[in-house]
């Protein structure tokens, strides 16, 4: 699989992917999409990237360890979870803002930063597993 | 009580876990002296509880707390009564003096800091264990006890004999704690009540309730496996492998007694029945006897003492369960004499060995010249353990006899075995205590020399007073004792006894009980030869017994496993596959509910159909692939095409996801498949395919009518209609999938999250151990 044209279009498929996973993500209350599926297309976009340019690239590009992006999900997960705490409702309760930002309002919500978890949770836990598969000497 | 002495008193008990969290630090800065700062840690605690000494004296009962978990009734509370102070009193008081005693034993130790931590950590859980009111929180304190017991007996954790007493201790002792935990909760299932101090009116309710016999037994499970009562006794005297100041403060003083204190909590309420009655002095008293002929077979000052607490427990036990007031009072007078004098004669075990470098008796003598502090102290101990006027062990002694004495059978049985039993104590206890002391010196491995005097502070103290207490008895009845023995009876009662020797059948027995303990003192070498032959030729012993037991346990849990865990993946995955294949097509056969067969839908249209053919064509690729890797490639057409059916029949996120999965798991298993460095091709011959593919196809099949069935059925729209309901209006969001799946039922996905991540990370390293053993 490494002829130059997959090498060349490689990046810019990996991107346009990757913003095409958060653009899912962001959607995905109202729209078909969400963390989870979000999740899976940004895997796929690093396997492409990975595929082309080898796995080192891979790891450069993402900067922290995989794993470390799972865990780091799974732990804005549990505190988009607990921030109910803070307001004395029952865990997992969705919270909701609506701040208005040059004129256009936003809804944020406690959910959202709950689907972003597990968004970065499918990405850092299976890119891991991906990698350590076609790593050849160190994972 | 007011919500500022609750504050202080929370406060107290927290007090010693801050003070564990700080030990370490403080001792890397100044050494053993740290022990200095960090004793009055118990020291506080002591004084503050020292101040309810004057309400409980008048026969108030403290309560206080917090609420923990309302649904559940559970709270965070605790009841001071005369038992519970006076426990948390001798916890606390002794707890100073052991941290004191545990700088200088274990001065340069390079874990110091690590054992202030342990026995602080100890010393907050026992103090939690005694005040606890709530049942729950009973439990918690009884298991942090066994785990905080099992740290500081495995202190010297390179040698395997305190590895094996610790594990043994914490099998023993926590296992019991299960069985304390089910009799609690059916006490709270009797009774409606989660509080002691709201139990204590139930009394006739329990005692009638068909579920006595269960609560007792379940309850005496968790005591007598604490209190080291027959034939629960052989993980004390193992534990004896961990660092004196331990023997001293868990093994005489606090930790095995929590199994006597639970008897006596529960004596008001569950006391006064025939099994009761029956049980307790039963196997207490057997205890004592067993626990005093072990002692004087040993020549290990350590072991002695460990023997006779054995047997003094066993005693408490009986006094608690005998049934009268007059053995109520005695068991109290003798839980607090026997804290004393056990903690100090343990210590100057532990001075002795410190300074000399052995503890074997045989090995020891002379000392008194060298030793002279210590020689005072182990008199003291000494003299009120053998039970002599005027010191504390003499009135509790005289008080057992009065309770025991008397003209029916069973009154001069268990008379008896007190008798022979305290004898041979007082013979342990004056071995212990003028062996090593009288005599020729002779050269031991260390050149004798008094301790210094953090160790030597702790055992003479103890010593004094119980000298101090028994002299001034009128004074440590009224403020110590007799609430005691109120709260362990459930009625007030006062205790009058002193230290003047009056004629009475008990004092008869007392001066028996020393004459006879003389005689064995003087014997001693033969006793311990006629003990040592008895138990060999007893022979099996429930220490051994434990061995065999866990022996046994590992050999059972190996063998399921072999047969469980054979190791070979197709094996795993034929009988997985072959249950999933019984599951779906067993039930239809026996119940005869078979799926009508589908009617083919007219006019259907052809890019349906095409996918359909596409899907199956994809099949048929699979089975004809030539190589392995094409025939995962090709089972992505087939999962292609299904997720293309979900998207045309409306479901667009499934199929959206269905494409993603495919996806990937081509590319991983692809990647899998390099790794695993398999032949590129089935080279099975097909006699060894025909069974899988029978599995495959029953697999299928049995998917196939189960869909049938399923979707030939009235669908329940409840759910649904829910959901799209409102899902907008209380979610704030349009996509029903999503919004169950982060707001609904967000729980459940951060469940699932946790497991995606958890099984990432084990995925991770078992690539790792593959490719460390390839290195390798």
């Amino acid at each position: 699989m490494n002829t130059l044209i997959f090498r060349t279009v490689a990046p810019f498929l990996t991107a346009l992917m990757a913003l095409f996973s958060i653009f899912v993500l962001l959607r995905g209350h109202n729209e078909p999409g969400g963390g989870f599926i979000g999740g899976l297309i940004a895997v796929s976009a690093l396997a492409i990237f990975g595929i082309a340019n080898g796995i080192a690239a891979v790891r450069r590009a993402l900067w922290f360890h995989p794993m470390a992006i799972s865990a780091f999900g799974l732990f804005i997960a549990c505190l988009a979870g607990l921030l109910s705490a803070a307001f004395g409702v029952p865990f997992m309760t969705g919270l909701w803002v609506y701040p208005v930002v040059l004129g256009v309002e936003i809804p944020l919500s406690s959910v959202m930063l709950f689907d972003t978890g597990v968004y970065l949770v499918v990405v850092g836990a299976i890119t891991s597993i991906a990698l350590a598969l076609e790593a050849g000497d160190d994972v | 009580m007011t919500a500022d002495t609750m504050g202080l008193t929370f406060l107290a008990f927290c007090l010693p876990f801050l003070g564990a969290l700080i030990a370490p630090a403080l001792t890397r800065l100044l050494g053993h002296r740290a022990a200095w700062p960090l004793a009055l840690v118990p020291f506080a605690v002591f004084l503050h509880f020292l101040g309810f000494n004057g309400k409980i004296a008048g026969g108030e009962i403290v309560t206080g707390g917090y609420v923990w978990v309302p649904s559940y009734n559970v709270s965070f509370s605790w009841l001071i009564d005369g038992l519970s102070l006076a426990f948390l009193l001798l916890i606390s008081g002794i707890g100073t003096l052991i941290v004191l005693y545990a700088g200088g034993y274990l001065k340069g130790h390079v874990h110091q800091g690590r054992f202030f931590s342990f026995i602080l950590m100890f010393m907050g859980s026992m103090l939690g264990l005694v005040a606890s009111d709530s049942f729950l929180m009973l439990f918690v304190f009884w298991e942090l006890t066994s785990i905080t017991s099992f740290l500081l007996i495995g202190f010297d954790h390179a040698r395997e004999a305190s590895r094996r007493a610790a594990l043994q201790a914490l099998i023993v002792t926590g296992g019991g704690g299960l069985f304390l935990l089910a009799g609690l909760l059916l006490l709270w299932d009797v009774t409606d009540v989660t509080q002691f101090s709201l139990l204590m009116s139930f009394g006739p309710e329990l005692r009638t309730s068909p579920y006595y016999l269960a609560i007792l037994f379940l309850v005496l499970g968790g005591a007598f496996t604490k209190s080291a009562q027959f034939p629960f006794h052989f993980w004390l005297p193992n534990a004896m492998e961990a660092p004196t100041p331990v023997s001293a403060y868990l093994h005489s003083a606090t930790m095995v007694k929590a199994g006597v204190y639970l008897l006596m909590r529960l004596n008001p309420v569950m006391g006064e029945t025939p099994a009761w009655e029956t049980i307790l002095p039963a196997v207490g008293g057997l205890t004592l006897l067993v626990g005093a002929v072990l002692a004087i077979r040993q020549t290990d000052l350590k072991l002695m003492l460990a023997y006779t607490t054995v047997a003094s427990l066993g005693l408490l036990v009986m006094l608690t369960g005998f049934g009268s007031e007059h053995a109520l009072a005695a068991a109290a007078l003798y839980l607090v004499a026997h804290s004393l004098f056990k903690g100090a004669l343990f210590m100057v075990a532990g001075l002795i060995d410190h300074e000399t470098g052995t503890r074997d008796i045989t090995k020891l003598g002379g000392l008194r010249r060298a030793m002279p502090v210590t020689f005072l102290a182990a008199l003291l101990a000494a003299l009120s353990m053998g039970g002599l006027p005027p010191f504390f062990g003499f009135l509790a002694k005289e008080e057992v006899y009065t309770a025991l004495a008397g003209g029916s059978l069973r009154q001069i049985a268990f008379t008896a075995a007190a008798v022979i039993g305290n004898g041979l104590m007082f013979a342990v206890a004056f071995a212990v205590a003028l062996k090593p002391f009288l005599g020729a010196p002779v050269q031991t491995p260390k050149h004798a020399h008094e301790g210094p005097a953090l160790l030597w502070i702790g055992p003479t103290l103890l010593a004094v007073k119980g000298l101090v207490i028994g002299l001034f008895s009128a004074v440590t009845h009224a403020m110590l004792t007799s609430p005691l023995a109120s709260a362990i009876s459930g009625a007030p009662q006062t205790i009058t006894i002193s230290a003047m020797p009056h004629l009475s059948l008990a004092f008869g027995l007392s001066i028996a009980t020393v004459a006879f303990g003389i005689g064995v003192f003087l014997m001693l070498d033969r006793a311990r030869e006629a003990a040592n032959r008895l138990i060999e030729d007893i022979g099996w012993g429930p220490d051994r017994g434990f061995d065999q037991a866990m022996t046994g346990l590992v050999r059972a849990a190996s063998a399921i496993s072999r047969l469980l865990q054979p190791g070979r993946m197709e094996i795993y995955m034929t009988a997985t596959f072959a249950v999933i294949a019984l599951a779906l097509l067993v039930p239809p056969v026996i119940y005869g509910e078979w799926p009508r067969l589908p009617v083919w839908p007219a006019g259907m249209p052809f890019h349906e159909l095409a996918v359909m053919l596409l899907a199956v064509l994809g099949i048929g690729a699979v089975l004809t692939a030539s190589n392995r890797l094409t025939a995962i490639v090709a089972l992505g057409i087939q999962g292609f095409c299904v997720a293309l059916l979900f998207l045309l029949f409306g479901a667009p996120d499934l199929a959206f996801t269905q494409f993603m999965i495919e996806t990937l798991s081509v590319v991983i298993l692809a990647l899998v498949m390099t790794r695993l460095e398999l032949t590129p091709r089935d080279h099975r011959p097909l006699r060894e395919k025909i069974p899988d593919a029978v599995i495959a196809i029953a697999c299928g099949l049995g998917f196939a009518l189960y869909l049938l069935k399923v979707t030939q059925g009235r669908f329940d729209t409840a759910l649904t209609d829910f959901f799209n309901l409102y899902s907008k209006a209380i979610a704030h969001g349009a996509n029903v999938v999503n919004v169950i799946i982060v707001d609904f039922r967000g729980t459940d996905t951060l469940g699932e999250i946790a497991v995606v991540m958890v099984t990432g990370l084990a995925i991770l390293s078992i690539i790792r151990i593959r490719k460390g053993r390839v290195g390798a």
